[in-house]
């Protein structure tokens, strides 16, 4: 469960090795465990083998939406005479995920060998690391990890003394949860308002100022130095149920569980014996309630749905939810689901960028609703209404914010009707709603 | 472009042909189906956040917004589905949310987009319980205030800033339902063409301090005309309410001003309500100007350009038809006629090519010139003793009175008579350019038309009108009744308007023949530059 803790046995250790052991941290340290003879076998392989290395692991993307990495990389043409970029989503805002900055804090130079790999194979020499502003510690860990590199050679204009150009900056967000978007970040690292962008284009055709550019979540390129120091076959193996989800992926629980912390298991782990071996169950006399399983942004799934899944792409869907970026939220019974879900609008209604209608009214309007309801001021149209609302922001905007507004609400009610109705006097009317108020 | 190349698509069952790359929403309107929308602009670069467009297209999984999505081959676009008319109905409603429902106070009611969708498209009945949001109404400098509670983020005013007028003075502030439209810090909406936001605000957000509670939209008579503030010739609309011009509103013409007009041109309108005007004609007798009516003043004017050369100092700001007459006058004399023009700083509007506030504030200085007319700062230094003085239009401000003294007779025929030709023989009344049909040639040689807006007072004409009655008087044959008779002649007697009429011209207008290679070289030049 990484540091403080010693990981559990059933763990599968290869991103969190050296979670907790600070010589780590620094070059000489990283070097010592073999790093960077990763980056120095990629800047000898031809950046088309090393694409197709990576489309052979079956690595996907770890950010949320799990696209193969390997196709994603293949996007990036080479020879069009276009300078390109490789961007580092580290603006880890997804409530409930903390993955990444313990991969910043503890091992920062796997991550700078994995975006220097990352923008060798897709021809680019230019990479941003795009760090949310409130990670103070990862920040200042990475800017010397970065500055290190630098000295010994490893980045900059000839990178490992290969003649490769590879530059690695660090960017600080200003702490907007769209900023972790990839186009809202490419308008963030630009200097503009952070707001998605309409695609197409796609990243890969007009990205950072305009260029093909590649984004990657911390986790999928700090993953990419092991595959290619151990082969895409010994990734592609690390697959306990679907082939089509491979390597280990790395969970952040927090919540009503006894044991909270980051999880490294192998893709297709059975959640049931994560939740209850793992991470210990729930705290002392309490009984799991619901889970959030992949970020606040995913579909709330049941105790039932929950114990029944496989945790890889695949699986988190056939049980109702998705694996996103692998935030694992736990609710006991002392929870109040309705008050839990309107927290998480008021989370998306402060975070709105505000340019589709449907999202920037719609989530302060569902919050204002949720929270009356929480208040005690509910009327019993006030479900059908936040259904339909749901409705009207799922699928319509530029990007998904809207929708994962309306994910643990439609979820929620679906699934925990009995709580909201609780809530909501059956017989109130609106008139003396109103006189309540 | 060749046919071959153009993509064919369906929308709504109406098949139609565009260029690649035309978005669904321009397709739309060239197969005559209007996508709703609010966002998009035709002069402003795609935004893609009113969602208000989204239509189906078939085969795809979700909605597509119209305004961002790119034409394809063979594609089969629904606009009126039930599953879009769904979305666009959600729209409105999350519109509505934050939105008063304060019509009745609006100046944009009657005219908004708002309410027309809602009321075509949207919920009978709201079903928010919860208050809405606040803010205070703020002065956006320029002729702007901004009322934020209507607002609905479309952005284009922004998005006018930035690109067009290039002057990035507005921003959204905030985030979330608390987002307004946000004013940089000590910075105003003071930029020359700041006052097409007002027209861009699809909604009541954006409002001209100069019409604010002034008339509803719905009382006003609109008519097209040309402004007559600058040799730029920007179309424009004139809105009058019982007879007075109460606004005046952008045209769309993409060969001159595209969708836009300044704030110089569009709040100098007052002149055209001038409530001191001539009514009737006077005649010099007795020792005073005494009212008379039209053929006893033709005569008497006939009488005082008898045996005379005439020397006609007009306005630059007549028609060219006006004009065209006043030359004849002049030529049957063998007599001169001569303009000044005022000037002011000019103003371009950085996003749109050849589009600016011209230096030269009056609208016709190059049918003026084309029609022999010589422009310049002292006028009447050429006139000479015993002249017969035909002053039109012009307003002689500064004008030496002793240089006026040389005429041996004095005819006026404008819209006011200057304090120093109150001793002229003849004076007749004129309209101005609100209350008469005609045509101005802009800078770049387009003959543009302007039609009536506005009743003329009392017993006023058409300068041409007036001069025809004088030739009339004077045994010439020019008799005609319309503008357009005049235009036909005035054709007829000039190269560079062959091929021209009124119909001909239409509302977007035509460029002079001496002029159409040069311009379209010096177009390429500016291109090129």
């Amino acid at each position: 469960m990484g540091y403080p803790n010693r990981p559990h046995d059933r763990e599968t250790t290869v991103l969190s090795q050296y979670f907790g052991d600070p010589a780590a941290r620094s070059l000489a340290g990283w070097k010592q465990r073999g790093g960077y003879r990763a980056l120095e076998a990629a800047l000898g392989t031809p950046q088309a083998d090393l694409v197709t290395m990576i489309k052979d692991s079956g690595l996907r993307g770890r950010g949320g939406a799990g696209f193969p990495t390997g196709v994603k990389w293949s996007f990036m043409k080479p020879g069009d005479g276009k300078p390109h970029y490789l961007v580092c989503n580290a603006d880890e805002s997804e409530p409930g995920t903390f993955k990444d900055r313990e991969i910043m804090r503890w091992t920062p130079h796997a991550l700078v060998e994995g975006c220097a790999i990352g923008a060798y194979a897709i021809g680019a020499e230019t990479c941003y690391i795009y760090i949310r502003g409130e990670f103070t510690e990862p920040l200042r860990v990475m800017a010397e990890a970065v500055r290190d590199a630098y000295a010994a050679g490893i980045l900059g204009h000839s990178a490992m003394g290969t003649g490769n150009r590879i530059d690695i900056h660090i960017h600080k967000g200003a702490g907007a949860y769209i900023c972790g978007e990839e186009t809202a970040l490419m308008n963030s690292l630009e200097g503009r308002r952070g707001n998605p962008r309409i695609k197409p284009p796609f990243p890969a055709v007009a990205g950072v100022f305009g260029m093909p550019t590649t984004v990657n979540n911390v986790e999928t390129l700090a993953a990419v130095p092991h595959i290619v120091t151990r082969g895409a076959d010994w990734y592609r193996a690390m697959a306990l149920s679907n082939p089509r989800s491979t390597g280990t992926k790395l969970f952040s629980v927090c919540g009503n569980v006894a044991r909270p912390g980051n999880y490294e298991v192998v893709l297709g782990f059975p959640f049931r014996e994560f939740l209850y071996d793992l991470c210990g169950g729930p705290p002392p006399g309490r009984r799991f309630r619901a889970i959030i399983p992949g970020g606040s942004s995913v579909p709330i799934q049941t105790m039932e749905e929950a114990e029944a899944t496989l945790m890889d792409y695949e699986g988190f869907i056939a049980q109702g939810s998705m694996l996103g970026s692998g935030g694992v939220i736990v609710f006991d019974d002392s929870q109040n689901m309705v008050k839990m879900i309107a927290r998480l609008a008021r989370f998306y209604a402060h975070e709105s960028c505000a340019q589709c209608t449907q999202c920037r009214e719609g989530t302060g309007w569902v919050t204002r609703i949720l929270e009356r309801i929480v208040a005690g001021g509910g009327v019993p149209r006030d479900l059908d209404t936040l259904l339909d609302l749901s409705e009207g922001m799922t699928g319509k905007t530029i990007c998904v914010l809207s929708d994962s507004c309306a994910a643990p609400i439609v979820s929620g009610i679906r699934k925990f009707r009995e709580e909201f109705e609780a809530l909501i006097p059956a017989s109130r009317s609106v008139v003396s709603r109103a006189a309540a108020v | 472009m060749a046919d071959g190349s153009l993509i064919r698509l369906t929308i709504e069952g109406r098949e139609v042909a565009v260029p690649p790359g035309t978005s669904i929403l321009e397709a739309g309107k060239a197969a005559g189906v209007l996508i709703p929308h609010y966002c998009y602009h035709p002069g402003l670069p795609v935004a893609g956040v009113c969602r208000m467009c989204l239509v189906e297209v078939e085969g795809a999984p979700k909605l597509a917004p119209a305004c961002a999505t790119a034409v394809a081959q063979g594609q089969n676009v629904l606009v009126h589905t039930e599953q879009a008319l769904e979305a666009r109905k959600s729209v409105l409603e999350f519109l509505l949310i934050n939105h008063p429902l304060d019509c009745p106070i609006c100046d944009q009611a009657g005219e908004c987009e708002l309410q027309d969708y809602v009321f075509r498209e949207g919920r009978a009945s709201g079903r928010s319980l919860d208050p809405k949001r606040f803010n205070p109404v703020e002065d956006f400098g320029g002729d702007v205030i901004y009322v934020a509670n209507r607002c609905i983020l479309c952005t284009r005013c922004v998005r006018f800033m930035d690109a067009v007028a290039e002057d990035p003075v507005l921003n959204v502030s905030e985030r979330g339902d608390r987002a307004l439209i946000g004013k940089f810090e000590g910075q105003d909406l003071t930029h020359p063409w700041a006052g097409n936001v007002i027209e861009l605000c699809p909604v009541g957000a954006l409002l001209s301090k100069d019409f604010l509670n002034k008339a509803r939209a719905w009382e006003l008579d609109r008519t097209p005309s040309v402004c007559p503030n600058c040799t730029q010739g920007c179309n424009t609309i004139i809105e009058t309410r019982d007879n007075v011009v109460v606004r005046t509103r952008p045209r769309s013409n993409t060969d001159v001003n595209q969708y836009f007009m300044c704030d110089y041109g569009r709040l100098n309108y007052r002149w055209l309500n001038e409530g001191n005007r001539l009514e009737t004609p006077l005649v010099h007798q007795d020792g005073r100007l005494q009212a008379t009516d039209w053929n006893a003043a033709a005569a008497a004017a006939a009488a005082a350009l008898q045996d005379r050369r005439v020397f006609a100092l007009v306005s630059p700001m007549l028609s060219n038809e006006s004009l065209f007459m006043i030359s004849r006058l002049v030529e049957r004399s063998g007599g001169v006629g001569a303009f000044r023009v005022e000037t002011g700083p000019e103003a371009p509007l950085p996003g749109v090519p050849n589009l600016s506030l011209r230096a030269e504030r009056a609208a016709n200085v190059r049918g003026a010139e084309l029609l022999g007319f010589i422009k310049s700062a002292t006028p009447l230094a050429s006139l000479e003793a015993g002249d017969c003085l035909v002053v039109a239009g012009e307003t002689l401000a500064g004008i030496d009175p002793g240089a006026l003294s040389r005429a041996g007779s004095v005819i006026v025929i404008g819209t006011l008579l200057p304090e120093v030709v109150r001793s002229a023989a003849i004076v007749l009344p004129a309209t101005n350019m609100a209350e008469e049909e005609g045509t101005f040639t802009n800078v770049r040689g387009r003959v543009q038309r302007y039609q009536q807006a506005k009743a003329s007072p009392g017993l006023s004409r058409p300068v041409w009108w007036g001069i025809a009655e004088i030739l009339g008087a004077a045994g010439e044959n020019a008799q005609y009744f319309l503008a357009s008779e005049v235009f036909a002649a005035l054709v007829e007697a000039n190269d560079e308007f062959a091929g021209m009429s009124y119909d001909m011209l239409g509302l977007r207008g035509a460029i002079i023949a001496t002029t159409r290679e040069r311009d379209v070289t010096r177009e390429i030049s500016e291109v090129a530059r």
